[in-house]
């Protein structure tokens, strides 16, 4: 079901510098349960596109399968999208990466499509470090098909038929680290505050950015006794850093104080500004993240915001030393040798 | 002893090596000096699933009226292997020729009193020679190359010349090599006599041919077209598709100035993912293949039931092996037709092409991507391993510069500003196949959903009825349109119409058209017709009703491509009769000439 919303709209809503309101950035209306993390995520991306003047059309939206995979529909509604198979998200997004290499690429994935069935091309496609933003809306559980555990719920975390889940979680962002992901970061889909720069930070990285967002599923995982739903997440989470990102075409009027900020420079120029909150926290340094991770697991803490960044990220475009053209606009004339080249290629098989 | 009858550029010898013992490139260079000569000639590997250590053979046909399949009765039995002995003598015609290395004698037990041996100590002569005993290992090799030059009356120049070029970068090579070919001439014309009662003759048979692998014939085809992404994981024996492709688009795709690319080549984690990559490509405007064989494509179903159903091109290179399962990776078969044809599950079918030589690897592998693009669905090349592995003598490949690729239906910004109301999934045309648009193109139209699963003309999601149905049947209409785009069949009718038909495809053909020849000269004729695509032209089903009984060539067990002609066509399946080689090897001409001779002469007798 995707009725349409409608299009009018008041004169006065706020514009961007592109002069596209809010609406450009929207989709259709969701169909997902009323309540559902994965719409605030939705709504944060719109937010986020819009801040950021993003041009919709720019933009490819790819997803798997499940109620994540859903949620691209409901936001930019101008650009394509690709709603591939169960877990096979990451390939095709490799595809069509490679393809052009000038649009942004989103990824939307959930903890079913993409810590079990598609946790190969989800591991391979950091390795590649592809130019694109994979955001997990991760709710530990299985919406679509009623709420069976899924690989990323905790031990001990009570689904809704009551049992205990007996099985070791998969952490994706520990996962992202070890693999030598060159962005990293979690978030809950209730704190929009830290969410929206979260995302804007993962559009402008160049590279591979995983964002993890915690996102309870209030129908099927938001029980007494889950650890993904909206009360635990609340109580349990701990940021170690707030932050402000700043395009690179603005001038920069972010205050911090020496010794408590950290600035981290993006690949367009744009900036974040970490206010660490957690003293030890150094963002640019992969085997303190990864410790605190899991320090911070093994308490019972969701360890959110960015945990981890590589400014010097070279994308897989600069590993296979590809053309600046996008391959998708190259021509006969650039790419066909032509005959007489055949015909010494004949010659050597003779 | 019976003795052969003298015969100049026609019979068929077998070499048999220890795997891994550098005889390759000794036998490859046994082969091409025959092509230098100007003689059609054929080689097959026949090797193990294996790196090392296990018996391998390679087989050399030698013909002078161009027959290069398979032919049974086997003239020289070249043997280096111990292992294998029993069976190799046991596989010389009567009247034959046994070469081998008598270092050691031979025991009782592979004496055959019809069989003429020709001892060669080729491991002594190499130890008394060589003092590197990589060199007395690998220049056994060359001893029995030089030995058969002298018995066989090839060029000694030729195969000089060949050692030159063949270690043009290894230059301290030429000369032990060029030793050892010698000792091999000059221990056989001492010993024996030269030539022998079959031989060598130079002709001007070849013209301008080319003797190539059909992998490597695929890798050039895909280059042409301007493919930008190849997406595969490695399984034998497609591997050398993309090895190939890459190796040529190093040479002639890269900017010379900065080393940029125009390509990406990406050896993915799996199938699934090569397959996703390679439609990922092409559903944003790159032409985007993957190369695979059996179990591969096996994994790539579910894909490529996406692709027929979202309509998103993508070109696949499926070079057959021995299923099912991991079955015999290095034997070919063409046991791939049924799962290639209707892919993954629901009601699907994919466009199959079947080349039959290196020269139309090329080119169906070249027209596949303008397929795929004009008709916005997969489109499989269907090799097979002796096809893909095995070096063939073919027509040089040809390219006409003033080609441009079709890239179909593709609206640009400026088209889409004129169109009022477009939908992905709207047939404007009647032909089935709808107008898309890339990711990009236009600021706010032409922006949709792709999605596997049921949509509207819009590419909205529904589960409605008839919108589906509707859906579903233009996908016929696009089938109809594939075609009359795909490959007409070669039909090679008899001057006066036989009532008997003979249907084959791919590599088949080599063996199916000398067999026609044999049962000609029995008083046998045969009207032929060679499948070269999928769907299925209205001439095969018109030549299937036009004969009483009509033969197909396959080599797997249960007749696929029967059972697809009987799936797809308005034909009487009773008068199809199936010849069915499942070994692995290559099949033979004497293998179809006697399944025939014998069936056609019972129903003969059944008849009086």
């Amino acid at each position: 079901m995707s009725y349409i919303k409608p299009k009018f709209h008041h004169p006065e809503l706020p514009v961007n510098r592109l002069g596209f309101t809010k609406k450009e950035y929207e989709g259709v209306i969701s169909t997902l349960c009323s309540g559902c993390g994965h719409d605030s995520i939705s709504a944060a991306i719109v937010q986020a596109c819009f801040e950021m003047n993003i041009q919709p059309h720019q933009v490819a939206k790819l997803s798997g399968i499940g109620c994540s995979s859903k949620t691209p529909a409901y936001f930019l509604n101008n650009s394509h999208g690709f709603n591939s198979v169960h877990g096979r998200m990451p390939s095709v997004a490799t595809g069509a990466v490679l393809a052009n290499r000038d649009l942004m690429y989103l990824g939307i994935s959930g903890d079913g499509d993409s810590a079990s069935i598609g946790i190969g091309q989800f591991v391979h496609s950091i390795r590649r470090n592809l130019n694109m933003t994979y955001i997990v809306m991760n709710n530990g559980c299985y919406g679509l098909t009623k709420g069976q555990d899924s690989a990323t719920a905790d031990v001990g975390s009570v689904s809704k038929s009551g049992n205990a889940n007996q099985y070791t979680a998969i952490d994706l962002a520990g996962l992202a680290l070890e693999l030598g992901a060159t962005f990293v970061a979690r978030s809950f889909s209730g704190d929009k505050a830290q969410l929206i720069p979260l995302i804007k930070a993962g559009m402008s990285h160049h590279g591979f950015a995983l964002i993890d967002v915690v996102s309870p599923c209030v129908t099927f995982n938001n029980n007494t006794g889950s650890t993904k739903s909206y009360d635990y997440v609340r109580e349990h989470m701990e940021a170690v850093d707030t932050f402000d990102y700043v395009p690179y075409e603005k001038e920069i009027t972010i205050e911090y104080k020496d010794g408590e900020a950290l600035e981290v420079e993006m690949h367009d120029g744009s900036k974040v500004y970490l206010s660490k909150l957690a003293k030890d926290w150094d963002p640019f340094n992969r085997f303190s993240a990864l410790n605190k991770l899991n320090e911070s697991r093994a308490g019972g803490e969701i360890l959110t915001g960015l945990i981890y960044i590589d400014e010097q990220s070279k994308d897989f475009h600069e590993m296979i030393h590809t053309v600046e053209k996008p391959l998708n606009q190259l021509t006969e004339q650039e790419l066909c040798p032509g005959n007489e080249v055949l015909q010494r290629i004949n010659d050597s098989f003779r | 002893m019976q003795s052969l009858n003298p015969s100049v550029n026609d019979f068929v010898i077998r070499f048999a090596n220890v795997n891994g013992t550098g005889s390759a490139s000794a036998n490859k260079m046994f082969a091409t000096s025959i092509f230098k000569m100007g003689i059609p000639v054929t080689a097959k590997n026949i090797f193990p699933s294996n790196i090392q250590g296990l018996p391998t053979w390679y087989e050399v046909r030698i013909n002078d009226k161009g027959y290069l399949g398979r032919r049974d009765g086997l003239d020289i039995m070249v043997c280096l292997n111990p292992q294998s002995i029993k069976r190799d003598v046991e596989a010389v015609r009567p009247g034959g020729y046994f070469l081998y290395d008598s270092t050691k004698y031979l025991v009782k037990e592979f004496i055959r009193e019809d069989v003429h041996y020709l001892g060669i100590p080729m491991t002594e002569i190499c130890n008394t020679s060589f003092e590197d005993p990589r060199y007395r290992q690998l220049l056994k090799n060359m001893v029995y190359v030089g030995a058969l030059s002298a018995l066989l009356d090839i060029e000694h120049q030729v195969l000089k010349d060949i050692i030159h070029s063949e270690f043009k970068n290894k230059e301290k090579l030429i000369a032990p090599n060029e030793q050892a070919l010698q000792m091999g001439i000059d221990y056989a014309r001492k010993h024996f006599d030269c030539p022998l009662d079959i031989r060598v003759e130079r002709r001007n048979l070849n013209g301008d041919s080319i003797v190539m692998d059909g992998n490597t014939a695929c890798a050039l085809g895909a280059i042409y077209a301007g493919a930008t992404v190849a997406a595969w994981y490695p399984i034998t024996p497609s591997t050398s598709v993309v090895s190939s492709f890459e190796k040529y688009a190093n040479k002639l795709r890269v900017d010379k100035e900065n080393g940029l690319k125009n390509f990406a080549v990406v050896q993915a984690e799996d199938e699934l993912s090569a397959v996703g990559i390679a439609i990922g490509a092409n559903w944003n405007g790159a032409r985007g293949f993957t190369a695979t064989s059996g179990p591969g494509l096996s994994l790539m179903n579910e894909f490529l039931g996406l692709a027929y159903f979202a309509e998103i091109p993508v070109v696949l290179v499926d070079v057959q092996r021995g299923g099912p399962s991991t079955g015999m990776p290095t034997r070919t078969q063409q046991s791939d037709l049924m799962m290639a044809a209707y892919a993954s599950h629901g009601d699907t079918k994919h466009v199959l092409l079947f080349p039959s030589n290196p020269k139309e690897c090329f080119e169906h592998t070249a027209y596949a991507f303008d397929l795929a693009e004009r008709l916005q669905t997969p489109v499989i090349v269907m090799t097979d391993l002796d096809l893909g592995m095995n070096e063939h003598l073919s027509p040089p490949l040809k390219w006409d510069d003033k080609r441009k690729y079709d890239r179909g239906k593709v609206l640009n910004a400026e088209q889409l500003e004129k169109i009022e109301k477009w939908g992905r999934y709207l047939d404007i045309d009647g032909d089935g196949v709808p107008y898309r648009t890339l990711p990009g193109t236009h600021p706010i139209k032409g922006a949709y959903f792709t999605r596997g699963s049921s949509h509207d003309e819009f590419a909205r999601y529904t589960e409605d009825s008839h919108t589906y149905v509707h859906i579903m049947d233009r996908l016929l209409l696009k089938w109809n349109t594939a075609k009359k785009l795909v490959y007409a069949p070669q039909i090679y009718n008899q001057p006066s119409q036989s009532s008997i038909g003979i249907l084959f495809f791919g590599t088949t053909t080599y063996a199916a058209l000398e067999a026609i020849d044999l049962l000609n000269e029995e008083g046998i004729k045969l009207d032929a017709l060679r499948i070269t695509a999928f769907p299925f032209q209205d001439s095969i089903e018109k030549f299937i009703q036009e004969h009483k009984t009509v033969f197909i060539i396959e080599q797997n067990r249960d007749a696929q491509m029967k059972k697809i002609l009987s799936n797809e066509l308005e034909i009487d399946k009773r008068k199809l009769i199936s010849i069915l080689n499942y070994d692995g090897t290559p099949i033979t001409a004497n293998f179809i000439h006697q399944s025939i001779s014998r069936i056609t002469t019972q129903s003969l007798t059944l008849q009086q």
